[in-house]
């Protein structure tokens, strides 16, 4: 014990020597991190990247133009500045600083996370298209896509929600930062790593392959935020620049399954029948809320464990009640330092508390989420033409090519540039 | 701004609502953020009062070579002939063979100042950050060898690996202008 204690410490057991030969003694040196600047030229080149991305996919309609903007993206976000800032991380540093008044949230995190925000509510997901060093790394290894089947794609998508739910739960507890240790390629960008990480990102990529983009689509924790924002948002991706004359063929054109057909309004006999389907799947609404609700309420001693306190506290009492053999690290730590464990008792309870009701908040609306997506699959849409999916759209612009009303438009426009 | 010949229906009007809605939500979000936020970045950095050198260090960081390294607060030193945290237990001769070496990478420099000093120089391109040297250091000697994060090195990632891992909680986030918590000074 005590020589533990000196470990954490250590002690003036020989005096510093009196030197005579006119020896120095060195400075410890301490190598700076980087200047202050590099943040705001990072949130310049960010927020100049977003105003391309909205002008490319909405304007200029030119997929190559995107993939350059990706590129670009990806060398400079990814493996320049080796994919830290990123949006869809700071989602922890935000829940942590919504919840936790002792931490500071730097400028430059809280730019990487709003400012996607704000661009898809006013233009659609340009974000997704061309700025996430993410979303580019698994867009161009994409050759060979696979559909995958509109349930499947449907069932895999509440993954992304439940990921959320989660994340916020564990960075606003302050116990980690889910997402940005299981992110799949920041291994990559560092081209550093141990192999846990390589495996997650090399499985990354190869589903990437033949499954375009799954990570933004059936995991994404901040594609979930967009995904709301670009159902309301003002301007929005077009398969067609003009009316659509129902040609289909760009029906087959999204990787993604993001472009919907054209859907007749339903016979009377069915409307009645969906109808009740609706109110059945209302009154279901708060049963999956409270079921939700309970279940999370009820995990709460297992998420707690991914405190450190906790654990430290569990192990303690597990120790003192004999129900383990040995120390580990944590524990001798803990008793080198003479802390009362009456304390690190209470400090385990409250944060367990704090799981109990962020585990029941996320639960109930995780309930309320499952249930909203049954009853918006259950109410009949109308629509016209072809489109893409409002909310599900990555504003990649690969289906701009396929439409002949694009086409005649853009021989029009190179007309007009060589008059 | 309105135009009396569009006529407002329902739908269009509940989405500009949602709109304008989500539009005052992410304002306010942004406002009470921006407020909590400043222009002061953070870093990774080991109390090294805290600090138990247990070696996770080396292994838990996740650039393969560690961003944790081992560093010496010389005015603190004894600079001693057998320095505890350069020779490994009963050493068999006071002398720079690997064999008597505490440190697996030899990453330690030790060098004759006059009679009997001896100062010891941290190799970083060598060291992998384990901490051996620092036990042995303050188990026996004055604890001036000590583990800091190394900002040449570390990638400052959102959600430090080793912090994650560390057993005594010794990792926190300082303000980047003042990115080193050494010993002995003050």
């Amino acid at each position: 014990m005590l020589m533990l204690s000196m470990t954490a410490w250590g002690v003036q057991r020989f005096p510093p020597p009196q030197f005579e030969s006119g020896y120095q003694i060195p400075q410890t040196t301490t190598p700076m991190p980087h200047p202050p600047i590099r943040d705001v030229i990072d949130s310049a080149v960010f927020l100049v990247a977003l105003g391309m991305a909205s002008w490319l996919t909405l304007k200029k309609r030119s997929r190559k133009w995107i993939v350059g903007l990706m590129l670009f993206s990806l060398f400079y976000f990814g493996f320049f500045r080796n994919g830290c800032v990123c949006s869809v991380g700071s989602i922890g540093n935000i829940a942590l600083a919504a919840f936790n008044s002792e931490y500071t949230l730097p400028a430059v995190v809280l730019v990487f996370f709003l400012a996607p925000l704000v661009f898809t509510l006013f233009f659609g997901r340009g974000f997704c298209a061309a700025v996430c060093p993410l979303g580019a790394m698994q867009d161009i290894v994409l050759i060979r896509p696979v559909r995958v089947p509109e349930p499947l794609e449907a069932a895999l998508r509440l993954l992304a929600y439940v990921y959320l739910a989660f994340a916020v739960l564990f960075a606003a507890t302050g116990s980690l930062f889910v997402i940005c240790r299981y992110d799949p390629f920041v291994t990559f960008f560092r081209f550093n790593g141990n192999w846990n990480l390589w495996v997650l990102g090399i499985s990354f990529l190869l589903i990437s392959l033949f499954v375009g983009r799954p990570y933004c689509r059936f995991l994404c924790p901040y594609g979930v935020i967009l995904r709301q924002l670009s159902r309301i948002s003002r301007w929005r991706v077009k398969i067609t620049p003009d009316e659509c004359i129902q040609c289909r063929l760009c029906e087959q054109a999204c990787p993604f399954g993001a472009v919907v057909k054209p859907s007749k309004p339903l016979p009377p006999a069915e409307n009645a029948r969906s109808k009740r389907t609706i109110a059945f799947l209302i009154v279901l609404l708060p049963i999956l809320a409270a079921l939700g609700g309970w279940i999370g309420s009820a995990m709460h001693p297992t998420l707690a464990r991914a405190h450190p306190t906790v654990r430290l506290a569990n192990r303690i009492d597990a120790e003192m009640a004999g129900l383990v053999q040995g120390q580990t690290d944590a524990s001798e730590a803990f008793r080198a330092s003479g802390q009362d464990v009456q304390l690190l008792r209470l400090e385990a309870v409250s944060i367990r508390y704090r799981f109990w009701v962020g585990g029941m908040m996320a639960g109930i609306a995780l309930g309320l989420i499952a249930g909203g997506k049954l009853i918006a699959s259950a109410v009949p849409v109308v629509r016209k033409e072809y489109e893409a999916h409002r909310a599900g759209c990555f504003a990649c612009g690969r289906c701009f090519a396929y439409c002949p009303v694009e086409q005649k438009r853009r021989i029009d426009q190179s007309i007009m540039n060589t008059k | 701004m309105t135009q009396p010949n569009k006529p407002i229906n329902r739908r269009d009007f509940l989405r500009d609502g949602l709109w304008g809605a989500c539009f005052a939500g992410l304002a306010g979000t942004g406002a009470v953020l921006a407020s909590k936020s400043s222009q002061q970045r953070f870093v990774w950095q080991i109390d090294p009062a805290k600090c138990t050198a247990c070696g996770n260090c080396a292994t838990f960081c996740v650039l393969q070579e560690s961003a944790v390294k081992c560093v010496h607060a010389y005015q603190m030193c004894g600079y001693c002939d057998l320095c505890t945290g350069y020779y490994r237990p009963e050493p068999s001769a006071l002398d720079t063979a690997a064999e008597n070496q505490l440190c697996p990478r030899g990453a330690i420099i030790r060098t004759y100042v006059e009679d009997p000093y001896f100062q010891y120089t941290i190799d970083e391109s060598l060291c992998n950050g384990c901490g051996k040297c620092v036990k042995g250091c303050a188990a026996f000697g004055n604890g001036s060898l000590f583990l800091q994060v190394r900002h040449d090195l570390c990638v400052n990632c959102n959600e430090c690996a080793i912090a994650a891992a560390c057993p005594a909680q010794a990792f926190k986030r300082v303000p980047a202008d003042k990115p080193y918590l050494l010993k002995g000074q003050g």
